[in-house]
């Protein structure tokens, strides 16, 4: 078993940063890592990747090198393939790596899960050759691999890099086909301070787009009515635009409308969470140093509320300063000083945020989709079902697991959880937050009985050793 | 089982090494990630659903939608979060419910 003053899970780039701060303030740091290499999802695989793909994957994603190098201190064990089903007693964790479960006990934890991509339930989205954008872009970070003959449908920043980034690597999208409207963009411009304090991001943003008409990329805007066709796998996807009909044969959809806080490890230990109507989602109730009202859990990085990368390392050391201080490495007058700069950045990195949110609202047919929509992938319960329910008394989420197995699948509500929210609320006209979401418990992922067996085992040698 | 697969590589990897899924050889790279290899040899469907027998491969690749699932050596597990070994048996995972033997 494993002890260290600092648990971390996740190692993108909150996590990495936590990390290499509260080792560089003299703690010792255990970092708790699902991927067999760091980097997060955003830094996928890019010590393998950067080298041969970094041209492809663009500078951006290479200045994602310094964070894993920095992981390289004498106080950070990095645990590779860990994954994290349980927490328990605050900050004892129980994890596996390759079906052997462990525990590792912190005197603090920092939850550092990062986003899922938003749920995008349309008509036909769990047809085989229909994938996340995230999807597209982990192939060719890890993989070095890329997706023809692909049509990518949604909205948002994700959408154009991607599709860049397919362009430069010969794997041309077919065309882009967008949900926000020019009203979106019009209404978006009353941010538009922020837009311009955030100027580098609109700026590479523009560049991205030129980079596509470059391309030849045909883009469609203001789409609605999308549905994709297929028997046993993609076939074609249909969508309307300024009242005409299209429909484009293509083999791979990528959907993408956002991303959103990964809750999951949060929920699992009853951390406070709240509704945040701008972008449409939970995110856990934090102070300004990513404390929770359960003392010794930190929440650092898009898990805490989005706002990208360079955001997620910066919130990362300043949690870490934090934490630091609390266990007595630094004084409150260090950790003020480290933390001032940290903050004035944080600022700047997010002023782009708010135009983001109104210029690249969600895809309103999949917040609310048709009653024959699936929504729920794992059980296939459709949003009718989901109306129905509301209609027969379901007031919110948890109470739907009784109704219709909502949410007990597999994935234990991260494809579905947002949209249920949301279409209980708007049926019983509550909030969501007097709807709420999932009770989320662990095992956060899936364990066998053996794991746990040998964890017991390990715990009865440990009582035996001390008597 | 095969269909024209819309995933391809950049680089043409050095070897290849075996290995089974549901009681075909199927060609991959040792060490890549076992859902994109599965795919990049044209793999379809991954598994088909316990509840009306649909077919999925996978959506996120990041280990949160659990549609990749297959069955190595008897135990389900998220071939995205999984690295090839060679000789590894594979067979697709459709876990019927209880309800249904019954």
């Amino acid at each position: 078993m494993l002890e260290a003053d600092l648990v971390v899970i996740g190692a993108g780039p909150a996590g990495m940063s936590a990390s290499r701060t509260a080792a560089e303030a003299g703690l010792t740091v255990v970092l708790l890592d699902e991927q067999l290499r760091a980097g997060g999802q955003i830094y996928r695989e890019v010590e393998n990747a950067a080298p041969v793909r970094g041209d492809i994957l663009g500078a951006d994603f290479v200045d994602g090198l310094s964070l894993v190098r920095a992981l390289e201190h004498p106080n950070i064990t990095h645990v590779k393939g860990a994954v994290v089903w349980q927490i328990e007693d605050r900050t004892t964790v129980a994890y596996s790596i390759n079906g052997v479960a462990s525990f590792v006990i912190g005197k603090r934890l920092l939850i550092a899960t990062g986003a899922l991509e938003r749920p995008m339930p349309v008509a036909g989205w769990t047809l085989p050759g229909v994938m996340t954008v995230g999807a597209a872009q982990i192939l060719i970070k890890q993989s070095g691999m890329v997706l023809d003959k692909a049509v990518l449908a949604g909205c948002g920043p994700l959408l154009y890099l991607t599709a860049a980034q397919m362009c430069r690597a010969g794997a041309r999208p077919l065309a882009l086909v967008e949900t926000q409207s020019m009203a979106d963009l019009f209404f978006s411009l009353r941010h538009g301070l922020g837009a311009i304090r955030g100027w580098r991001d609109l700026a590479k943003g523009l560049g991205l787009l030129a980079e596509l008409r470059r391309a030849g990329v045909k883009r469609y805007t203001g789409a609605t009515a999308i549905a994709i066709d297929g028997e046993t796998s993609v076939e074609a996807l249909r969508f309307r635009t300024n009242g005409q009909e299209h429909r484009l044969e293509c083999a791979t959809v990528l959907l993408h409308h956002g991303v959103v806080p990964n809750t999951q490890a949060a929920l699992s230990i009853g951390a406070a969470h709240e509704w945040r109507e701008q972008q449409r989602a939970f995110a856990p109730i934090t102070d300004e140093w990513g404390g929770t009202p359960i003392d010794e859990v930190f929440i650092a990085g898009d898990g805490a509320g989005v706002g990208g990368a360079v955001v997620a390392a910066l919130a990362g050391e300043i949690s870490a300063c934090q934490v630091a201080c609390g266990l007595g490495a630094i004084t409150d007058e260090q950790r003020d000083k480290a933390a001032g700069p940290l903050r004035r950045r944080l600022r700047r990195e997010l002023a782009i945020r708010p135009f983001l949110d109104r210029a690249y609202p969600p895809y309103a047919e999949a917040v609310s989709p048709a009653d024959d929509t699936i929504v729920c992938r794992c059980e296939e319960v459709t949003a009718g079902a989901i109306r129905r329910f509301a209609r027969l008394g379901c007031i919110g989420p948890n109470q739907a697991k009784a109704f219709g197995r909502l949410g007990m699948g597999p994935c234990q509500g991260r494809c579905c959880g947002l949209t249920v929210t949301e279409l209980l609320a708007s049926e019983n006209a509550r909030s969501p937050d007097q709807t709420g979401y999932y009770r989320i418990r662990p095992p956060i992922k899936p364990v066998t009985l053996q794991e746990m067996a040998s964890v017991a085992e390990e715990g009865e040698q440990e009582i035996t050793r001390e008597t | 089982m095969k269909t024209a697969s819309s995933v391809r590589r950049l680089q043409t990897p050095e070897q290849l090494v075996s290995i089974q899924f549901a009681g075909a050889e199927v060609k991959v790279r040792e060490g890549g990630n076992l859902a994109a290899e599965l795919l990049a040899a044209g793999v379809s469907p991954f598994r088909e659903t316990p509840v009306s027998g649909a077919p999925r491969n996978p959506y996120c690749m990041m280990g949160a939608c659990f549609d990749c699932l297959v069955e190595i050596d008897g135990v389900a597990r998220q071939a995205c979060m999984t690295e090839v070994v060679a000789g590894m048996t594979i067979s697709r995972h459709s876990a019927v419910r209880e309800s249904d033997n019954a």
